[in-house]
């Protein structure tokens, strides 16, 4: 197994820039020490240079590393707004629905993009959340045709299949995505991968790669299940312990190089071939569980709404009831991809924290 | 994963936990499931208390167990009683009992169980999977012998007057049959439907309580005696056109199950 390095591989030497929305600040490439950095320029990886949208995500972080290893060039760009002060892998912050993205576009000659980053429903408004993911998300792909770029790939997610009791196990991706109409919450999440699914068909020297993984954990996701799993009391329902699947970041991080290294377009679920059991992950992640009344549905929702924070979002409760276990094999196949984290050692980062 | 702990080592004997090793089990994960929730922890303390069930409470007779072959993909067939899924429980441990050739078949249990409090855990955690096709298929293609009741609800809910009559089938068991190539072992239950004798379903009950049926009946299953028969298996080859044919194949089928029902009402001597 590899060994965990405590501290992400993050570029560091740089001081975190400040971040200002819908103003293009170039700052110095990634993971390059600055006077080495400023001898080469931009475009001094190899491999052609590549977009990674949410860059100050912990994903995006080991991606930008792990692409970095790797001789490809990597630009930053966040496009969330949703804090103050960004880590040095962010090189832009720029809303993709303005102008000024378009410069970053005409700046650089991007051979490929990552779209990593989207805004959760906690982050922001209904409209705005829509407005981000799903029109902006059509403008990158609009502006990627434009400007020649070889290669899409895009992270969804495995609740687009929403969670129901009658979810059969080991869900494909023919499954439909259910979520549209078990959670409405989360439409703007399916609507983005019908978006990308039409660009598949339709503009095919996009070769795009849609990426739905299952639970990502690992240090520095801030996803609602690692903030349960990182909380020493975590809420679990009375009487129901689904079934789960994880995945650590810097395995995740290895799917997404990997689906840039080799080119395969499609649909991919990307989950291990390893399962545990919610309240079992809550144990060996040494949180205290907490358990909130599961019937009827409706005191569970208003026990989730009382918790705030110390509870997943109302509109995610279902997946925390029903298992839904995603079938990863045919990205596994594809791609010749192994997670190198076994779930004992994803925990025992979180045990460690406590 | 406590309770789990702590009744382990005080309930389960070296007997069972040895049977339950030897059940072939290739699907589990490093931490103890497989991709249905089986859990063999939880079979091995399920199991103790089966076996007090199956031999003194319902003191099940099996014949024909050698119809079940040791490996390899199969549907096990046959009718659905008794309010509670106790039939596909006795069903499954008299497989994984059988000794010589014993596996661990999975039943295909109801949807709406995963939505009720720890019994949708428990039945997971044992080998029951929802009957859904695309898990059928699924399990198939790894290898697993399934027990479906193609009766469902119809055939669990229905009323004592009933009894012993089989409801209408679904096809979805021939089809994956077909498509997987996977040999049939029909199987007649008798006894399961005196467990539990229904003499009404409260229907506005099961409505509010999002429920199938609410059975007028024992609070707990009377201690009727249990006699399976499993059939000899039925191979069907993948090559019909239409929704007709694959109609006579499951009555086919449906005739064998009413053949082995009726040995297992003459095999019996009493109810009770």
């Amino acid at each position: 197994m590899a060994k965990r390095d405590d501290n992400p591989r993050k570029p560091t030497g740089r001081p975190a820039g400040v971040g200002s929305r819908k103003t293009p600040t170039r700052r110095g490439p990634v993971g390059a020490p600055r006077a080495h950095a400023s001898r080469l320029g931009m475009g001094h990886g190899r491999r052609g240079k590549i977009m990674i949208t949410g860059a100050a995500g912990a994903l995006a972080q080991h991606v930008i590393a792990d692409l970095t290893e790797r001789d490809f060039e990597v630009v930053g760009v966040e496009f969330r707004g949703v804090q103050d002060e960004y880590p040095d892998t962010v090189d832009y912050v720029v809303d993709f629905n303005q102008r000024p993205f378009e410069d970053v576009f005409r700046e650089h000659d991007f051979v490929g993009i990552a779209h990593l980053g989207r805004v959760r429903f906690t982050q922001s408004t209904r409209g705005r959340r829509y407005s981000a993911n799903v029109v902006g998300t059509s403008r990158l792909l609009r502006l990627a045709r434009k400007y020649g770029v070889e290669k899409v790939l895009a992270l969804s997610t495995f609740h687009v299949y929403g969670a129901d009791a009658r979810n059969p196990s080991l869900i494909d991706e023919e499954y439909p995505m259910r979520a549209a109409n078990l959670m409405p919450e989360i439409v703007d999440a399916v609507e983005l991968e019908n978006l990308f699914n039409i660009h598949l068909y339709k503009h095919p020297e996009l070769n795009i790669v849609v990426l739905r993984p299952c639970n990502i954990a690992g240090p520095g996701i801030k996803n609602e299940i690692s903030r349960m799993l990182a909380q020493p009391v975590a809420p679990c329902l009375f009487g129901f312990s689904p079934l789960m699947q994880f995945i650590d970041v810097a395995d995740m991080s290895a799917a997404v190089v990997a689906a840039f290294e080799q080119n395969h377009p499609g649909v991919y679920n990307v989950a291990p071939d390893d399962y545990v059991t919610y309240q079992d992950a809550l144990q060996l992640a040494g949180c205290r569980r907490l358990f909130l009344p599961s019937v009827p549905p409706v005191l569970a929702r208003r026990a989730v709404r009382a918790l705030g924070r110390w509870a997943p979002p109302e509109y995610l409760i279902d997946f925390f009831k029903y298992s839904v276990i995603i079938d990863g094999s045919l990205f596994s196949r594809t791609y010749n991809f192994t997670p190198q984290y076994s779930l004992s050692e994803l925990f025992a980062h979180y045990r460690a924290l406590k | 994963m406590r309770i789990r702990q702590f009744l382990k080592p005080r309930t389960v004997s070296r007997e069972v936990e040895s049977i339950v090793d030897r059940l072939p089990m290739g699907n589990i994960g490093s931490l103890g499931y497989d991709p249905w929730g089986l859990n063999p922890d939880t079979a091995k303390i399920t199991f103790m208390a089966v076996r007090w069930l199956y031999e003194n409470y319902f003191r099940v007779v099996a014949h024909g167990l050698d119809n079940i072959a040791a490996g390899g993909r199969l549907l096990i067939v046959g009718n659905h009683s008794g309010q509670l899924p106790m039939d596909g429980v006795l069903v499954s441990f008299a497989v994984a009992n059988k000794g010589e050739g014993a596996r661990l078949p999975r039943s295909m249990i109801e949807r709406w169980f995963p939505s009720i409090p720890f019994l949708g855990n428990w039945m997971s955690s044992v080998g029951g999977v929802i009957g859904d096709p695309k898990n059928c298929a699924k399990m198939l293609d790894r290898e697993e012998a399934i027990v479906v009741f193609p009766e469902g609800v119809r055939g669990s809910g229905k009323p004592y007057r009933l009894r012993y009559q089989l409801q209408r089938f679904g096809h979805g068991f021939m089809h994956l049959a077909m498509e997987h190539n996977t040999p049939i072992v029909p199987l007649g239950v008798v006894g399961c439907e005196e467990t539990m004798p229904s003499l009404a379903n409260i229907r506005p009950l099961a409505r509010m309580l999002g429920m199938p049926y609410f059975p007028v009946s024992p609070l707990v299953p009377l201690p009727a005696r249990v006699v399976l028969n499993f059939g000899r298996p039925m191979l069907f080859p993948n090559d019909l056109a239409n929704e007709r044919d694959v109609k006579w194949r499951v009555e086919e089928v449906k005739d064998a199950i009413r053949d082995l029902i009726d040995i297992g009402i003459a095999q019996r001597k009493s109810v009770f």
